[in-house]
């Protein structure tokens, strides 16, 4: 089975990983195999957003296309993109 | 002797290097800006390797590496996590890293760590992977004596100490929990808080459920512990149970409340300890605007108060649990930092301070490397 190639965009939190890229390609059709198509690629960034119990951190958000992921298990359409949101307020 | 004080905060890293008479303090860093960092250990079986506890607002916790002493870092590659959790179980996930305590003199990269919500795990490879201690993890008690975050910041696990003498005895402290004692490598605990007040409690006289803000182990006579707790200060001499309760030998007026205590490596009857208002609502600030740090050269007996140099009056700081720290001088010089960004150095074992370092963000850890 193909498995989509797509673009994702990294928050500027997780960019040591990525090599300051914000924008990088990981494979997957669920935000699990996208993420661990990323972890493959930039070692540890996935435990930064996912914990350990395979939630999203709290003050990480997903979404693929404008349209917000509460699991990883959700599918992603072909051509969405998956961004990594960081969202933090307070000083 | 050549230290440098290492400055963990809500923030990032930084490093004090006191000049070849320790006369002047020159700060560099920031290291890691914007991470919280709440420690920074070295390791003393192999000095260059330093570990940091950290995370940032937005990211998991982890653990970072260094073998040059602090010039450069590297992730763990498998920070501390709690076991995936079965049906129906409690799932856990660490959220901080808090504490750090290297092993046994004779067990080279083993390294213990602290989470909140309270978790013990243990690396082989000087912190590079880490694995959960299943021995109080899954403690069938466990989830009696850690309840969860019934403190402002959370529950931590902290105080993990080593004893120089057995590999396999371990003590750790829980806010809130008590203080728990391992014989064997940390695969068995049983509480170890007979003794301490825990004034919250319905029951002051619970096996469990204490608060311990910071336990201490004397280097060279480890029979000798000494508690900062919320609710006093105490000494504990093994293989006695019961702890003493030391801390109302200090004036009435200041109290035995506070974070850190710190015990001189030279001699087990000198300790140190910043007490802090603990009444009322429990303000957490210097007593009555005027800093003052106490030592006992008698094992708790009495106290003599140490404040020269330290601000006279208005003066509200809160000095938290790793944030204070002893180097190897005979008398050691002492440094503490506060949570409004200043650190202070004692020469003499306190007998004046100066302050060393200020704006800093909140101060988590202050510990020495040599």
């Amino acid at each position: 089975m193909l498995v989509t190639a797509r673009t994702v965009r990294i928050a500027s939190p997780l960019r040591s990983y990525t090599a300051g890229a914000a924008v990088v390609r990981a494979a997957g059709d669920t935000a699990a195999q996208v993420l661990a198509d990323l972890e493959r690629h930039h070692p540890g960034i996935r435990f930064r957003m996912i914990d350990e119990q395979d939630r999203i951190r709290p003050h990480i958000r997903l979404y693929a296309g404008d349209r917000e992921l509460h699991g990883l298990e959700e599918a992603l359409g072909r051509d969405e993109v998956l961004h990594v949101i960081c969202a933090l307020s307070g000083g | 002797m050549a230290t440098t004080i290492w400055v963990g905060t809500r923030k990032g890293a930084f490093a004090l290097k006191p000049d070849a008479r320790g006369r002047r303090h020159r700060l560099a860093g920031p290291q890691f800006l914007g991470h919280v960092v709440h420690h920074v250990v070295q390791d003393p079986r192999a000095p260059a390797c330093l570990l940091m506890a950290a995370k940032t607002g937005h990211l998991g916790p982890t653990v970072f590496r260094s073998v040059d002493r602090g010039r450069t870092w590297k992730e763990a590659t498998r920070p501390p996590a709690f076991r995936r959790a079965a049906e129906g179980e409690l799932a856990r996930a660490v959220n901080r890293v808090f504490w750090l305590t290297p092993a046994h003199a004779t067990e080279p990269g083993r390294w213990y760590a602290g989470s909140s919500p309270a978790g013990l795990f243990r690396s082989d490879d000087a912190g590079d992977t880490w694995e959960p201690v299943a021995g109080f993890n899954d403690h069938p008690m466990r989830s009696r004596w850690a309840t969860g975050p019934g403190t402002p910041d959370g529950e931590f696990l902290h105080s993990i100490l080593v004893d120089p003498r057995d590999a396999r005895h371990l003590y750790l402290g829980i806010s809130a929990g008590g203080v728990f004692e391992s014989l064997d490598g940390g695969a068995d605990w049983a509480p170890l808080n007979e003794g301490v007040a825990a004034d919250f409690l319905p029951d002051p006289t619970v096996a469990f459920g204490h608060d311990p803000h910071c336990v201490v182990q004397h280097p060279a006579r480890p029979d000798r512990l000494y508690q900062q707790n919320h609710c006093g200060l105490y000494r504990l001499d093994r293989p006695a149970r019961r702890w003493t309760r030391i801390g109302e030998a200090l004036p009435r007026t200041v109290g035995d409340v506070g974070f850190p205590v710190v015990v001189d490596p030279g001699d087990a009857d000198v300790a140190w300890v910043v007490p802090m208002d603990g009444t009322s609502v429990w303000p957490r600030t210097s007593v009555g605007g005027r800093p003052a740090v106490y030592v006992t050269r008698n094992g708790g007996r009495s106290w003599r108060r140490l404040d020269r140099g330290l601000p006279r009056r208005q003066a509200w700081l809160t000095v938290l649990r790793q944030a204070m720290c002893a180097d190897g001088r005979s008398p050691p010089s002492l440094y503490f930092g506060t949570t409004g960004g200043t650190v202070w150095h004692g020469r003499n074992g306190g007998e004046s301070w100066q302050c060393v370092a200020e704006h800093l963000p909140e101060i988590y850890s202050v510990t020495v490397a040599r």
